[in-house]
C-alpha cells in the first residue's frame, strides 16, 4: 500500500524521526529530572540525617583506660603498682583459621602449653569480638619479630598494656587480693550499677581483697578520645579528647614489716592473725595462711595452676581472718567474765572451789576441767589467768543463755565486723531462738555449760576476736576494723584521712574492766597459760589463750594417715593486747591444728608485739631472704 | 561552523568543537574526582591521564572516518562480536559464577564490543532499506537485537544486557519502529515481569531486594548503597569541597574511583554540583541530537541520536544505582569513572558522533 516516491517517502520520514528526536529528548529530560529530584531528596531533605550518618562514621569514641590507683602500706611503700608491659593480643573474628594462625604465632616466639591453656580458657569465656591476650610482658625482641610479621598475621596484634603488679608477694594476697579479666558475672553486675561504661577500654575489675572492695575508687574514671577514623576502623586523627581520671591511690595502717614478720613467725601453720590498732580499727597486720601468688591472677590464671589452689585442701584461697569460723575456746572467758560481773553475779573477789569436774543438778554428767583434779579455789583473776573451765561452766549455768548471747553480741561476737573487705563471715553466737530456727529444737542445760567455755555451737572468726579484745583494751569501744587509713587523690594529690567507725560504745565499770584486765595480765605472769610467751617482755601484755576442739572435720580419701592424724588436733587460740596500762595493739591469733594457745599462738603474737612496740625482729629472721624465697 | 575556525581543531580535521568542548570538561572534572577518590594517588592519576589521552586520539581518528566507511564496519563487527559471544558461551572463563570473559591472551569482554557494534549494524542495515522501511525490517532488526542480548543476559550480565537492549532499542525508535508495536512491546514485558524475576538469579534478585530496603543487609549488599547515599546526601548544597569528602577520604565509600565516582562528587560537590554535572550529560546529548537533526543520512542520524540517549541512560542507570534508586548493576558513570575500555568506547561514540556531525556531503553506501 506504501508506495509513493522514493524522496517524498524520505521526507516523510525524515519528519518523523524529527518528531521521534524531540521523543528522545523528552525521555532524557525526564530522567535527568527523576535525578535531579533524587538528589534534591537526598542533598536538601535528607542532608541532616545524612550528615548525621556521615558524622556517626566518620567519629568513634575511643576509650581511654586510667590509671589504677596504688596501694601503699602505713609507711608509703608500693603493695599494688602499675607496669605497662606489651602483650600479645588476638582478635577472634578477624581470624579465619584460629589454629593455623597459632601455629604460625608459635613458630615466630614461644607460646608455653600453659599459656596455650589460659589463652584457650579466656577465648571460651570471651565473645568472637573481644581480644584475648596470648602472651604478656613481650621482650622487646619478641615485639620487634611480631611487629615485622604483622601483615601475615591478621587479628593479631601487639598492645601495650597497664598491668598490676603485687610486689609485696604471698602474704599480702589476702589483703590487697588481686585483679583479673571482667568476665560475664562482673559485667552484669557493672551493668546493673549502671557503671559498665566507666570500664571501656579496660579489661580487668578487682575481685579479691582491696583491689575488690575498693574497686570504685581505684579504678577511675575512664577517659574517651574522639577519634576520626576510616572504614575499617584505623583512628586517622583526635579530634577531641576527655582525659581519663586516674584511680585514688589508698594507704593503708598495715605496715609491710610488721606483717612480714607476722607471716614469718606463723610459719606453714594453718590459720589467721591479725592486729589492730585498738583506738581507731586500723589492720596493722592480717595473715592468713596458706597463702598464694596474686600475680597469677592479673591476666587471667592457666586452668591448672586454678585448679590446683582452687580444690586444694587446705583452702589457700580463703582469708581465714575474716571467712575462717572457729569455735573460740577459752578466749571467749574474759568476755564472760565480764559478763559475769556487769550482770551481778559475780564479783571479783568470788571464789569457788574446783574439783576438776562440774555436773548439773540433777544429773551425773561430768563436764571436766582441762587440769585434771581441777584448780583448787579459783576467784574471778585466776580464771582467767588459768584458764579454770569449772569456774565459767558454773557461770554460765548461772547466767544462762539468753543473758549470755545478749551480753557477747556487744562485743560483736556472732556479727560482721564490718571491715573494709568483702566475704566477711558472720560467725555465730548461739541463742535460745537461733537453735529453735535452726534446728526446731528446745535448748537444753548442758550447752549452756559448754557454752561457757567457748565450746559448742559458737563460732567467731579471728577478726571478731580481735575486735572484742580492742574492746577490752579501749575501754568498750567497738571499733569497726579498716585497712585503708586514707586516700589520695590522683589531681590534687591530697591524701584525706578515711573516718573511723565506731559501732557503739559498751558502758562497763571500770572496776570490773580493770579486774578482767588484771586476769588478762595474769595470764602472762608465771603461773599463767601464756607465760612462757610472755617471758622477758619489755611491756606489759594482757593475754588469754585458747584451745578449740576440732568437730566435724570432713575425711577425704585424699589425706595420709600423717595429715589426718594432724587435722584433727586441737586448733591453738591466742589474743592480746599491749601495753597493758595504754594498749596500741590488739590481737588474735588462730593456728589451726595447733594443739595449745599458750605454746604455739601466743609465741606468734610476741613475735609480732615485740616488732611493733620494740622493733626487735624475731632471732631467726632474715627479712631480706623473706622477700626472695616468698 | 565558529569553533572550526580553531587552528587546534583545524589541525584535527573533523572535530566538533562543541562536543570537544563539553567532553574535555567532563573529563577535567573525572580527572579531579579520581585524584580526590584515590588519595591523590599518582599511579592512579598518572593512569586515568593515560586513559584519557589514548580514548581522545581513538575519538580524533573516529572523527576524520567518513560515516559510509564507518557503516561499512558495522556488520563485520557484529558478527564478529556475536561469534565471540557464543565463543564465551562455549569456552569462556568464569568468574565470580559468570561466564563473561574470553581469554585471548588477555582477558577480553565481547559483550564490551557489542556497545557499538550493534546499533552500527543496525544502522547500516536500515540505511541499505532506507526508503522503503517496512515491518519485516523491523524484524530482522528486532532478531538482530535479541540475538547478542539473549547472549549476555545468559553469562549472566543483565545490566550490560539491558544497556545493549536499550541502544538497539533506541535505534530501532529512532528508525520508526511504529508505536503499537512498542506499546505492544511494553505490555509484553510488563506482563513478563514475574516470569523474569523467577529466572532471575538469586544474585540479581538480592541486588533488586536490596534496593528496596539497603538496610535488610547493611554489611553486605546494602553496605555500598547505604554508603553512597549517605555520602552524597551529606554533601548537601555545596558540597564538603574538593577532597574533603568524609565518606571518600576515609574509605567508606566503595569502588569511588569506578562505578561509585558519582559519590564521591556528590559529596564534595553538593547539589549544586549534581545539577551541573547533569546540565553537562544534558548538553551533550542535545548536541548529539542537534547533530542528528541535521545529519544528511539515515545512517549518521540514527547513530548519533542513539549514541547520545545511550551515553545519558548510561548516566542515567549510574546515579540511579549510586544514589539507591536503580539496583546496584556494574555500569561506570560515562566519562567520568575511571576505566579504559569503558572510557574507550565511549569516546569512539562520540568520534563517531563527530563524524557524522562534520562530513555534510551525501556518500553514497
Amino acid at each position: 500500500m506504501r508506495r509513493p516516491t522514493p524522496l517524498k517517502n524520505l521526507g516523510r520520514e525524515l519528519a518523523g524521526f524529527h518528531g521521534r528526536l524531540k521523543i528522545g529528548a523528552a525521555f532524557v529530560a525526564l530522567l535527568a529530572g527523576v535525578l535531579l529530584a533524587r538528589g534534591y531528596f537526598l542533598q536538601i531533605t535528607q542532608h541532616d540525617y545524612y550528615t548525621g550518618r556521615a558524622e556517626n562514621n566518620r567519629i568513634s569514641q575511643v576509650p581511654i583506660a586510667p590509671n589504677r590507683g596504688l596501694i601503699l602500706d602505713s609507711k608509703g611503700r608500693v603493695l599494688a603498682e602499675n607496669y605497662s608491659a606489651y602483650t600479645l593480643e588476638v582478635t577472634r573474628s578477624h581470624i579465619h583459621n584460629l589454629e593455623a594462625t597459632l601455629i604460625e604465632v608459635g613458630k615466630l616466639i614461644e607460646i608455653t602449653p600453659g599459656q596455650l591453656r589460659r589463652f584457650r580458657r579466656l577465648l571460651s569465656e570471651s565473645h568472637e569480638f573481644e581480644t584475648v591476650p596470648l602472651k604478656s610482658k613481650l621482650t622487646d625482641e619478641e615485639v620487634a619479630i611480631l611487629a615485622a610479621n604483622r601483615y601475615r598475621l591478621p587479628g593479631i596484634e601487639v598492645k601495650a598494656r597497664l598491668f598490676r603488679n603485687y610486689q609485696a608477694g604471698h602474704g599480702m594476697a589476702h589483703v590487697v587480693g588481686f585483679i583479673g579479666r571482667i568476665n560475664d558475672r562482673d559485667l552484669k553486675r557493672l551493668r546493673e550499677a549502671g557503671r559498665e561504661k566507666n570500664y571501656q577500654g579496660g579489661a580487668h575489675i578487682g575481685k579479691t581483697g582491696l583491689e575488690q572492695s575498693y574497686e570504685t575508687l581505684l579504678h577511675g574514671r575512664t577517659g574517651f578520645d574522639q577519634m576520626e577514623t576510616d572504614s575499617s576502623g584505623r583512628a586517622v586523627r583526635v579530634l577531641s579528647r576527655i582525659p581519663p581520671v586516674p584511680g585514688k591511690d589508698l594507704r593503708l595502717y598495715l605496715d609491710r614489716d610488721l606483717q612480714e614478720v607476722a607471716e614469718h613467725v606463723f610459719g606453714n601453720y594453718l590459720g589467721g592473725l591479725v592486729a589492730l590498732d585498738p583506738n581507731t580499727g586500723g589492720v596493722l597486720a592480717l595473715v592468713s595462711k596458706p597463702v598464694f601468688d596474686p600475680n597469677l591472677f592479673v591476666d587471667g590464671i592457666d586452668p591448672e595452676t586454678w585448679k590446683s589452689l582452687n580444690e586444694s585442701p587446705d583452702r589457700p584461697m580463703v582469708n581465714r581472718v575474716l571467712r575462717g569460723i572457729y569455735p573460740p575456746g577459752s578466749t571467749i572467758k574474759p568476755f564472760m567474765a565480764l559478763a559475769g560481773l556487769e550482770l551481778g553475779l559475780r564479783k571479783p573477789s568470788d571464789a569457788i572451789s574446783d574439783p576438776g569436774y562440774f555436773t548439773l543438778p540433777r544429773s551425773s554428767h561430768q563436764y571436766r576441767d582441762w587440769k585434771k583434779g581441777g584448780h583448787g579455789t579459783v576467784d574471778l583473776g585466776k580464771s582467767i589467768a588459768q584458764s579454770c573451765d569449772v569456774y565459767y561452766y558454773r557461770l554460765a549455768v548461772d547466767m544462762g543463755i539468753d543473758r549470755m548471747h545478749d551480753y557477747l553480741a556487744q562485743f560483736g561476737l556472732g556479727e560482721k565486723t564490718g571491715i573494709d573487705l568483702d566475704g566477711e563471715s558472720a560467725g555465730l553466737l548461739p541463742s535460745r531462738e537461733w537453735k529453735q530456727r535452726r534446728f526446731k529444737q528446745v535448748w537444753y542445760p548442758g550447752e549452756t555449760v559448754i557454752a561457757g567455755i567457748g565450746q559448742g555451737f559458737h563460732l567467731t572468726t579471728p577478726l571478731q576476736l580481735a575486735v572484742a579484745t580492742a574492746m577490752i583494751a579501749n575501754g568498750g569501744k567497738r571499733i569497726e576494723p579498716r585497712l585503708v587509713q586514707s586516700v589520695r587523690d590522683p589531681l590534687t594529690r591530697a591524701w584525706q584521712a578515711q573516718p573511723v567507725a565506731t559501732r557503739l560504745q559498751l558502758e562497763i565499770d571500770p572496776d570490773n574492766l580493770a579486774a578482767v584486765r588484771a586476769g588478762m595480765m595474769a595470764a602472762m605472769q608465771p603461773g599463767g597459760t601464756a607465760s612462757r610467751a610472755a617471758a622477758g617482755a619489755p611491756y606489759t601484755i594482757a593475754g588469754k589463750t585458747g584451745t578449740a576442739q576440732v568437730v566435724g572435720i570432713k575425711q577425704g580419701a585424699r589425706y595420709d594417715a600423717g595429715s589426718l592424724a594432724r587435722k584433727h588436733l586441737d586448733h591453738a587460740l591466742f589474743i592480746a593486747y599491749a601495753p597493758a596500762e595504754n594498749p596500741t595493739i590488739a590481737i588474735a591469733v588462730m593456728v589451726e591444728n595447733g594443739e595449745h594457745g599458750g605454746s604455739t599462738a601466743a609465741p606468734m603474737a610476741r613475735a609480732v608485739l615485740d616488732y611493733y612496740l620494740t622493733g626487735k625482729r624475731p632471732g631467726n629472721m632474715n627479712l631480706g631472704a623473706i622477700d626472695a624465697t616468698e | 561552523m565558529p569553533q572550526n575556525s580553531h587552528w587546534i581543531l583545524r589541525r584535527l580535521g573533523h572535530l566538533d568543537g562543541m562536543l570537544l568542548t563539553l567532553v574535555v570538561l567532563l573529563l577535567g572534572v573525572s580527572l579531579a574526582m579520581v585524584a580526590s577518590a584515590s588519595g591523590q594517588s599518582p599511579a592512579r592519576i598518572s593512569g586515568h591521564l593515560i586513559n584519557i589521552g589514548l580514548a581522545l586520539s581513538v575519538m580524533v581518528v573516529m572523527a576524520n572516518v567518513p560515516p559510509h566507511i564507518l557503516s561499512k564496519v558495522g556488520p563485520p563487527l557484529y558478527v564478529a562480536g556475536v561469534i565471540l559471544l557464543i565463543g564465551v558461551a562455549l569456552f569462556g572463563e568464569i568468574r565470580n559464577g559468570a561466564r563473561r570473559w574470553l581469554n585471548l591472551g588477555f582477558a577480553f569482554q565481547p559483550s564490551e564490543l557489542l556497545k557499538l557494534a550493534l546499533p552500527l549494524m543496525l544502522a547500516w542495515y536500515f540505511q541499505r532499506n532506507e526508503g522503503g522501511l517496512r515491518g519485516k525490517h523491523f524484524l530482522v532488526g528486532g532478531a538482530l537485537l535479541l540475538l547478542p542480548f539473549l547472549l549476555i543476559l545468559r553469562q549472566p550480565d543483565l545490566g550490560t544486557a539491558l544497556m545493549i537492549g536499550a541502544s538497539g532499542f533506541y535505534l530501532l525508535f529512532f528508525a520508526g519502529l511504529p508505536w503499537k508495536v512498542i506499546a505492544g512491546g511494553g505490555m509484553l514485558a510488563g506482563a513478563s515481569l514475574p516470569l523474569v524475576w523467577s529466572l532471575m538469579h538469586d544474585y540479581q534478585q538480592r541486588r533488586v531486594l536490596t534496593l528496596l530496603d539497603p538496610t535488610s543487609d547493611p554489611l553486605g549488599d546494602g553496605y555500598h548503597i547505604i554508603q553512597s547515599t549517605i555520602a552524597i546526601g551529606s554533601g548537601g548544597l555545596f558540597g564538603k569541597g574538593w577532597m574533603q569528602g568524609t565518606q571518600n577520604q576515609l574509605d567508606f565509600v566503595p569502588e569511588r574511583t569506578t562505578d561509585f565516582i558519582y559519590a564521591v562528587f556528590g559529596e564534595e560537590f553538593g547539589y549544586v554540583g549534581t545539577i551541573l554535572l547533569v546540565g553537562l550529560y544534558l548538553a551533550i546529548v542535545a548536541r548529539g541530537l542537534v547533530i542528528a537533526a541535521r545529519a544528511p543520512t539515515l545512517f549518521g542520524r540514527l547513530m548519533a541520536a542513539t549514541l547520545s540517549l545511550n551515553l545519558f541512560t548510561y548516566a542515567f542507570v549510574n546515579i540511579g544505582m549510586v544514589s539507591g534508586i536503580l539496583p546496584v548493576v556494574g555500569v561506570p558513570l560515562p566519562l567520568m569513572s575511571y576505566g579504559g575500555t569503558a572510557l574507550i568506547t565511549l569516546l569512539l561514540g562520540v568520534g563517531i558522533m563527530m563524524s557524522v556531525a562534520t562530513h555534510r556531503q551525501l556518500n553514497k553506501t
